[in-house]
């Protein structure tokens, strides 16, 4: 079934925070705000929750400090012990201190590259995808609010259509989608 | 939104829009290069080339070709790493420190300047591999499942915890300045119209959409990645400093290196930064963003780490005497008054007396100046390894082994020709990337630009 999605364009992201707030008052569910920078402020407003990555680059960090721990270990204690300049190599924690530089650069490396991979891959944002903005524009100066009509079934297409202009826009743009 | 105190000075200059960034940003992208870029350019790319072949002669015959002898072992090849990681530097400062002290004004130049270090990062990075000789078996230096004999790598030794500093350092550094730099493909990949540069900039710009929550994850990933590359930095140069800290021969047995190293490394990389966007601003046009006080900000770093630098070069010189240890004390002597007098001297004027000349407000603001000094900052820089390292080694117990260093041809060609390589990368990237973080500059606008900042109907009060 094709579906009805209006774009409603401004040239200012304060006017858009403020229409957003003024839409959502109302009752509009609001899909999509893209712009050509981060508005600060609008995520509470549209409903976009906090994103959770940090939590991942905690993990991953962890993984490659318990890896760098366990591979060092098995390195210079337990497979091939080596005695360098007299220093005992017995025990990992006779040899710690040795290993801290290792440990921290390693948990580094696995915290940046997994948060940055896991962030493309949630983004769909890969090499070769096309263009994902609906204009061309707003990745310029333009900023634009997307709202799906099956979203806002209480609402007309025309109540829809005249709140959006209510909300001091500069252009409406309407689309069929699949 | 934000608010600035009034008597702040503006860090974009002029009355500037939205658009206006963009288009000042994305039209020297899209227009023909100037013949000033295709001189520099060839320049560029001719003594680069004559490095590559320096260190392709060099690996068919081997590292004799290089003027050491059975004394100094180590000369130009480490020297030119230790200068070129510390140029490296200052990008990532600039874009991790910086972003977690929230200092606006980095946003006009964190992304040239980590372009810079990774560039710098590169060339630092040919140097160890070459140093080895063989080049093909550098991957030795990893911990592989031995096959190539009973031994692991070791993990106590410093230049093997380079080895795992300096790989970290480049990838986490060029993957926080290309998440950074995607969003700003995107910007002109939607203004491109020749069809080659629409594919080429959209396979680059990831199919960025500029969705909230895109922008969300985003602004934390910037954010962790600042958090996860400040200690970084300042574990990277620490740890290049441990090659000779660590070590037991007089004048490398100092633990004073490693935070003396990370200053120098910041004030060397702040003068490169300097002497790269004064040319910059110019060529492309870019007054209105990186100006005299974005200048006079660099400046005062480099006057504080400049002095961090001198108080530790005269900390060293005063323990070495008061270390009681004759071989230390007679290391520094011998450097300040023996062979390589003028290579000392010459470390101790670029790094400690021109710094201290920017706490005149004037000389400070002045770019012609600045332009000077961060020059001689780096050739003083380059002094300060040299000295370390060369002089160090050249007078070491039994006289009858003393030596002098004297580079060959191969020394210089394979030097100057990292500069080359270093300035064909710069070039490239100023000429197709976007040199200015658009998305970033841009949200700053309201604030800190000069139109917005102070008009009397400004905001919401």
């Amino acid at each position: 079934m094709a579906e009805r999605v209006m774009y409603a364009m401004y040239d200012d992201d304060e006017v858009l925070k403020d229409g957003a707030k003024k839409l959502v008052a109302k009752g509009v569910k609001i899909n999509e705000v893209f712009s050509p920078f981060p508005i600060h402020g609008i995520d509470p407003i549209i409903g976009v929750k906090n994103t959770r990555l940090g939590i991942m680059a905690f993990i991953y960090g962890i993984t490659g400090t318990m890896l760098a721990t366990l591979g060092m270990r098995y390195f210079m204690v337990v497979d091939w012990p080596m005695n360098i300049g007299g220093k005992p190599n017995f025990t990992y924690l006779d040899n710690m201190l040795a290993f801290i530089p290792i440990t921290f650069e390693f948990t580094v490396l696995c915290a940046a590259h997994g948060m940055a991979i896991t962030y493309l891959l949630r983004n769909k944002t890969l090499p070769g995808i096309p263009a994902q903005n609906p204009d061309p524009r707003t990745t310029d100066d333009k900023f634009v609010i997307e709202v799906r009509a099956s979203e806002n079934a209480q609402f007309s297409s025309e109540e829809l259509e005249n709140m959006l202009k209510d909300t001091g826009l500069i252009e409406l743009d309407q689309k069929e989608m699949k | 939104m934000h608010k600035e105190a009034a008597i702040r000075e503006p860090l974009i200059l002029g009355h500037k829009t939205y658009h206006d960034v963009t288009e000042d940003v994305c039209k020297p992208i899209e227009d023909k290069a100037p013949r000033m870029w295709y001189i520099l350019f060839g320049i560029a790319l001719i003594i680069g080339l004559y490095g590559v072949g320096c260190i392709l002669y060099l690996l068919g015959t081997g590292i004799g070709v290089w003027g050491l002898n059975k004394t100094i072992g180590w000369a130009w090849d480490i020297t030119n790493f230790v200068w070129w990681v510390g140029i490296g530097h200052a990008g990532t400062l600039i874009s991790a420190v910086l972003l977690l002290f929230r200092q606006k004004w980095r946003m006009a130049i964190n992304r040239s300047a980590e372009a810079m270090t990774i560039f710098a990062v590169f060339m630092a990075g040919m140097f160890p591999l070459i140093h080895m000789g063989r080049l093909w078996v550098g991957y030795w230096t990893l911990p592989l499942p031995n096959h190539f004999g009973s031994l692991w790598v070791n993990f106590n030794s410093p230049l093997l915890w380079d080895v795992f500093a300096i790989s970290t350092y480049l990838s986490v550094s060029l993957v926080f300045w290309y998440i950074g730099l995607i969003p700003d493909f995107a910007t002109i990949r939607d203004r491109a119209k020749k069809p080659v540069a629409k594919r080429m900039y959209t396979i680059l710009s990831f199919g960025w959409s500029g969705r909230a929550k895109h922008w969300n994850r985003f602004e934390l990933v910037s954010l962790v990645l600042a958090g996860l590359a400040t200690p970084l930095v300042f574990s990277v140069h620490s740890i290049v400093s441990f090659d000779f800290a660590t070590s037991v021969i007089p004048g490398w047995h100092t633990t004073i290196f490693p935070p003396y190293f990370v200053a120098g490394a910041v004030f060397s990389g702040f003068a490169m930064v300097q002497t790269l966007l004064l040319v910059m601003r110019k060529a492309m046009k870019l007054e209105a963003y990186i100006h005299t006080k974005h200048v006079e900000y660099m400046n005062i770093v480099i006057m504080v780490t400049g002095s961090i630098v001198g108080t530790a070069y005269i900390t060293e010189l005063f323990i070495s005497w008061y270390s009681g240890v004759e071989y230390e004390a007679y290391a520094f002597l011998n450097r300040a008054t023996g062979p390589y007098w003028w290579a000392y001297w010459s470390m101790m004027t670029c790094n400690v007396i021109s710094p201290q000349l920017m706490w005149f407000r004037k000389l400070r603001r002045s770019l012609l100046f600045t332009f000077i000094i961060s020059i001689v900052v780096n050739i003083g820089m380059w002094f300060e390894r040299y000295v370390i390292i060369v002089t160090s080694i050249h007078r070491d117990y039994i006289p009858a082994a003393w030596s002098m260093h004297y580079p060959s041809h191969i020394d210089i060609g394979v030097y100057i020709g990292t500069i080359g390589l270093f300035f064909v990368f710069f070039l490239l990237f100023a000429r197709y990337f976007p040199v200015l973080a658009l998305n970033e500059v841009k949200t700053i606008l309201k604030s800190s630009g000069e139109s917005y900042k102070n008009a009397p109907d400004h905001g919401h009060h």
